[in-house]
């Protein structure tokens, strides 16, 4: 688990899922992402790696307009998902959302059972015709997120009382309950222990058939095993963006090469 | 991960779902029901507001008249002769007021108006005006023979009538006042010898009789009012400091430190009457101590305001950071010297924006007060001298005001509004010192 | 008033012990401080705090315990012919309590003189008619077994004082020497001044216990008392409240149950006034308002909680109570009789919870951690589907908690219900109507004339007894889970 080499994969130019163009973030007076841009592409993982407080989390969450929640948030530059300006005035964050979902650096399963956890996105979206319907979307999604084994005789039990892996596990059903087109994951493995951590990332390797997944980690390990793409954030700056195999082995930015080999991080 | 495998079936993909731009109607639902959340958000603070606006409006139109009054003004000179006369005769009273009544005709006159009018007119308008006339130039015989201006108050009906409380057309003919009277007053609008002045008495005066609301004043209750609040200042700020620096600082985790902790969180949320049951029990039943005292008034209020005083203080001794408590020990301080040098001098403006928030409490506090005696009817002169004003029966603001609004004439509704003024005004300026304390001394840690 | 300059007598002779104390201290010393134990100052402390603390401890005691005694030892003068039943003996009793106080007063006055006031032999008639002269309230014609328990009384309590006063001053006195005797230079002054202060620190905690438990003591032993009067079942249950106005027991009604309705309906109408507003506000201030916006409403919000009760009660009966009978009344829609109604102090007092509400709910919103509206936030939730959805639900119990301390202060609340409920005992369902409350009566029945032995008077506190339970139950409730709630959340 711990080589840095990464996986023999087909690589094949697919299209593309996100367009990012000279995007700018600033918090307050802090300029937090500076002049960023990115492609990210369908039924890929793409991985944003880079030290602590770079703008990778922040940069992730662009993606899908939750920097909308926090006043003190500006965001600049061109977004597009399929052709389509996601911060244009006529969009509602809210159908947004609906397509770009997102997994969360901590487990938040909500104070409720663990079906209505998963059935949350479904119901508010209107997914479901009947309770059988409903019913078949939970257990897909369960399923889906390799925990329907261990929790299908206790669907009603509270969704916190799970262990740190499954509650992440539940979250990642609960955001794929909605059929999301994109999925972004903000370090999905940094509460959680090595077998959890395998087990979240084999998910996210199954899950880049249907979905376009990016994931920020501070794990090079992970991005290596996982990813496709990577990303390697400075500073609020994009300072490489490739192949995950051209990044780890033959990095252009001798900046990337100190972070990758240990020396800045 | 074997059941991980198979994809959901692309069928269940939201239709209309391939554009940002366009809202299918499930959306334009949500976002309806999502206006209309915010909506009801927005209208609940909006009532909150209108009924404080409600509130503050309904005080201060309804109070401002308690705060002018009206006087007829007459020039009036008597001689020494007069006097002697007026002195002799039998109905001494009943001469001055006969005096004063040509005075009155002959200014009418001067001015070119009617001045037909009887002495039960001016009765109904001015009270005893023989009485008033006559103990003037008792007091004052160097007076005698100069023209003296007396400005004599009318009764509250009439301060109605030109406030427009007493409306023409509703006035029903009492002994208080009859239609024909307010004839009488508008000719003595026109020549300028009634007129409306700031009311001194009412800030300064005590309760009146139940059929004498213009001469009733709230002054009396705001003295009670100040020695109960001296008495509560003097008990509950060192008791509360103690108590909380013992919980705070010192208590050990055992049982007897959580009964009094249980205890004060549960005093703080006991009803007020509560505590009047308390003070009349123990204090006037068990320690016969005297009733309607603003002594005893401030022992109930002491006991009411503690836990809340406690509450307050721990909250700022524990915003003292420990590295403080380090230090001093550090250095070879006692615990005890550690708090009292250190820990409670930096927690001092908090402490005493917790008391003064405390007192502003107490001093609006009105049940308790009832059961003790301490009604506004008992508020009719001031005490006799500093240690009196302890023991000597009074009222309170809250009592007097419930006094006046408990009683059948309407005229007293305008004094208890008035009353109000001052209450609120007294708990305003403690509000804002304490605010000001807070802003001037809070520390940041 | 003698207790007055006693206390400051005994605190001059602390200050005194102070400067002696630390002066002895120096002596011992040779004038170098380095030689003491302890800082001087404790050393006069030390001397302080016994000559102040132990005579203070004996005035209390000796306050709280002559009364007890000298009421023991007059009610023996009284004959059985006097005082039949308890409650009669109470009235004979304020009674002598009255002659002497009237005694004093006009001996003070010059209006007798004192072998008069002390003659036991003394003509009752004479006494009676020169007490009333000097302007002293008394009740009736004075007995002889009156006057000479009056005389007793007065006897007793003159010498108690007296006692009290020379056995303060000598506990001071000693207390000086003994401090001042142990302040040599090696003595630990600080270690036994530190003790000190801090038994008067739990000492000052302890007061907190001391008013619960004189509270449930007054409530108890006047319920016990009320009991024997009147039958507790009556009480309870009870359909009528109806107490007579002769103030001296017999036909009174006294029945709970018409009081408890009105209480719970009023609270009931507060509550559907304050819950939804006060809910509803503090879920737009915390969720949706601007921090501008937030910084004016809040604190406005909270002006309406900083108000007395009394200026509420008024709102009640001159502009709230009109205003409702101007629509409801007869010139309206006919549903409303008077002004004072189960609706007038209903509203009211719901506007006086408003901000009793929001404020705590507001707190509990914001203890839902971030990661809860995050996660709904990033499936799409819209805000309102995130609050209804997963906020409230999270923070349910502390919700609860907040009505359940609203509800109680409903209960509890006085002054809003005396001026705007009415005071009619009633069970109806009619909300225009005028009902009573609890609190209503208890300032009712022990603000008349009633004497205090009489059941009319001793119910108001079976009916404190009951609030107490009531509220304290409710507070109770509430704190536990409002505590629970913080918990599952630190």
């Amino acid at each position: 688990m711990n080589d840095m080499r990464p996986a023999e994969r087909a690589v094949t130019t697919k299209d593309i899922k996100f367009e990012c163009r000279n995007c700018d973030v600033y918090y307050g007076d802090t300029h937090a992402i500076k002049d960023v841009s990115v492609d990210v592409e369908d039924k890929t993982v793409t991985a944003f790696i880079g030290p602590s407080g770079c703008g990778k989390s922040t940069f992730l969450r662009c993606l899908n307009r939750m920097n909308d929640t926090i006043d003190i948030a500006r965001v600049e530059g061109t977004y597009l998902l399929d052709g389509e300006d996601i911060y244009d005035k006529r969009v509602d964050p809210v159908q947004l959302r609906a397509k770009v979902g997102m997994v969360f650096q901590k487990p938040n399963p909500f104070p409720k059972s663990i079906y209505d956890n998963v059935a949350y996105g479904p119901r508010i979206h209107g997914l479901a015709k009947n309770k059988s319907q409903l019913d078949e979307i939970v257990e897909k999604s369960l399923r889906r997120a390799a925990i329907w084994e261990e929790v299908k005789d206790r669907l009603a039990a509270p969704g916190t009382g799970l262990s740190g892996g499954q509650q992440q596990r539940l979250c990642i059903a609960r955001a794929v309950a909605t059929e999301p087109e994109v999925l972004l994951m903000d370090e999905p493995c940094s509460a959680l222990d090595p077998i959890a951590t395998s087990q979240v990332e084999e998910l996210i390797d199954e899950l880049r058939e249907n979905y376009s997944v990016v994931i920020v980690t501070h794990s090079m390990q992970q991005a290596a095993r996982v990813s496709q793409k990577t990303a390697f954030f400075h500073l609020g700056s994009l300072v490489e963006f490739g192949q995950t195999g051209q990044i780890f082995t033959n990095p252009k930015d001798p900046r990337t090469e100190s972070y990758i080999t240990g020396r800045i991080g | 991960m074997t059941d991980a495998t198979a994809p959901l079936p692309s069928s269940s993909h939201r239709a209309g779902s391939s554009s940002l731009m366009e809202y299918d109607a499930g959306t334009r639902r949500r976002n309806n029901a999502e206006r209309r959340f915010r909506a009801y958000g927005l209208a609940a603070v909006a009532f909150g507001m209108f009924f404080l606006a409600v509130l503050a409006v309904s005080i201060i139109r309804s109070g401002t008249p308690a705060f002018t009054r009206t006087v007829v003004q007459v020039d009036f000179a008597m001689t020494q002769q007069q006097f002697d006369e007026a002195e002799k005769s039998l109905l001494k009273t009943k001469v001055y007021s006969g005096l004063f009544i040509s005075a009155l005709t002959a200014e009418l006159q001067e001015r070119g108006l009617d001045s037909t009018f009887d002495e039960a007119a001016i009765e109904r308008l001015l009270g005893k005006v023989g009485g008033t006339i006559r103990e003037y130039y008792k007091a004052n015989p160097a007076k005698l023979g100069e023209p003296v201006s007396f400005s004599l108050a009318t009764s509250s009906r009439v301060d109605g009538y030109l406030n427009g409380r007493v409306k023409r057309d509703t006035l029903q003919d009492s002994r208080f006042l009859m239609a024909s009277d307010l004839d009488l007053v508008d000719r003595l609008e026109e020549a300028g010898i009634i007129h409306a002045e700031f009311n001194w008495p009412f800030l300064t005066g005590g309760d009146s009789g139940v059929d004498n609301p213009g001469g009733a004043g709230i002054g009396v209750s705001v003295v009670g009012s100040f020695f109960m609040m001296l008495v509560v200042l003097v008990l509950s700020l060192p008791i509360g400091v103690a108590a909380s620096i013992y919980l705070e600082e010192f208590a050990p985790q055992n049982w007897f430190t959580d009964l009094i902790e249980i205890n004060i969180s549960n005093l703080a949320a006991v009803p007020s009457i509560v505590f009047g049951i308390l003070g009349l029990a123990v204090f006037i039943q068990f320690m016969h101590l005297p009733q309607s005292a603003p002594l005893v008034g401030g022992l109930v209020l002491t006991l009411m305001t503690l836990p809340t005083i406690i509450i307050s203080t721990r909250a700022s001794l524990k915003s003292v950071p420990p590295s403080i408590r380090d230090a001093a020990l550090g250095v070879g301080a006692s615990k005890m010297q550690a708090v009292f040098h250190h820990v409670l001098p930096l927690a001092m403006p908090g402490i005493l924006t917790g008391t003064i928030i405390g007192l502003a409490q107490a001093l609006g506090e009105t049940a308790p007060l009832l059961l003790i005696g301490m009604v506004g009817f008992v508020a009719r002169g001031y005490p006799g001298g500093f240690l009196e004003g302890f023991v000597e029966p009074n009222s309170a603001m809250p009592a007097q005001i419930y006094t006046w609004a408990a009683r059948a004439d309407a005229a007293f509704y305008d004094k208890a509004w008035g009353g109000i003024i001052v209450l609120l005004l007294f708990l305003l300026t403690m509000n804002i010192v304490a605010i000001i304390l807070r802003r001037r001394f809070e520390r940041r840690w | 008033m003698p207790i007055f300059w006693l206390i400051l007598i005994v605190l001059a002779i602390a200050v005194v012990g102070y400067i002696l104390g630390r002066a002895r201290a120096m002596r011992d010393a040779g004038g170098d401080i380095r030689k003491l134990h302890s800082l001087p100052s404790y050393y006069g402390a030390n001397v302080a705090l016994k000559a102040a603390v132990p005579a203070f401890l004996l005035m209390i005691v000796w306050l709280l315990v002559q009364p007890i005694y000298v009421t023991s030892a007059v009610s023996g003068l009284i004959p059985d012919g006097e005082g039949t039943s308890r409650a009669e003996h109470g009235l004979v009793m304020a009674e002598v309590r009255r002659t002497a106080d009237g005694l004093k007063n006009a001996v003070a006055g010059g209006a007798m003189s004192e072998t008069v006031a002390r003659d036991p032999n003394a003509d009752p008639d004479e006494v009676t008619q020169r007490l009333k002269d000097a302007g002293q309230i008394i009740t009736s014609q004075i007995t002889t077994p009156v006057l000479n328990a009056a005389q007793r009384y007065r006897d007793l309590n003159a010498t108690g004082g007296l006692l009290m006063t020379a056995g303060v001053l000598i506990l001071s006195v000693i207390g000086m020497l003994w401090g001042i005797r142990e302040n040599r230079a090696d003595f630990r002054a600080r270690n036994v001044v530190e003790r000190g202060v801090r038994a008067l620190l739990i000492g000052a905690a302890s007061i907190a216990i001391l008013t619960t438990v004189g509270i449930v003591l007054s409530l108890v032993f006047n319920t016990i008392e009320f009991f024997r009067l009147y039958p507790a079942a009556d009480f309870f249950f009870g359909l009528n409240w109806a107490p007579s106005f002769s103030g001296r027991g017999g036909s009174s009604e006294l029945g709970v149950v018409p009081l408890l309705w009105g209480t719970f309906y009023i609270s009931l109408v507060a509550l559907l006034v304050a819950v939804p507003i006060g809910l509803f506000a503090a879920i737009y201030l915390s969720e949706y308002a601007s921090p501008r916006m937030r910084a004016i409403a809040k604190p406005m919000l909270e002006v309406l909680a900083g108000i007395p009760t009394i200026v509420y009660g008024l709102f009640a009966l001159l502009t709230v109570g009109p205003l409702l009978l101007s629509v409801f009344g007869k010139d309206g829609l006919g549903w409303m009789q008077a002004g004072t109604a189960v609706m007038t102090a209903g509203l009211v007092m719901g506007i006086m919870l408003i901000p009793f509400v929001s404020s705590l709910s507001d707190d509990i919103i914001n203890a839902v951690p971030q990661a809860m509206r995050d996660g709904s936030y990033g499936l799409g939730a819209t805000q309102s589907e995130t609050i209804k959805q997963v906020v409230l639900p999270a923070a349910l119990p502390g919700i609860v908690g907040a009505i359940l301390l609203a509800a109680s202060r409903a209960i509890g609340e006085t002054m809003i219900v005396v001026l705007g409920a009415g005071a009619a005992a009633r069970l109806s369902l009619n909300p225009f109507e005028a009902m009573t409350t609890v609190t209503a009566k208890i300032v009712s029945q022990l603000t008349g004339d009633a004497d205090f032995a009489s059941p009319e008077a001793l119910v108001a506190f079976a009916l404190g007894m009951t609030l107490f339970v009531l509220t304290l139950g409710l507070n109770v409730l509430a704190l536990y889970i409002v505590r629970k709630y913080r918990e599952q959340y630190e």
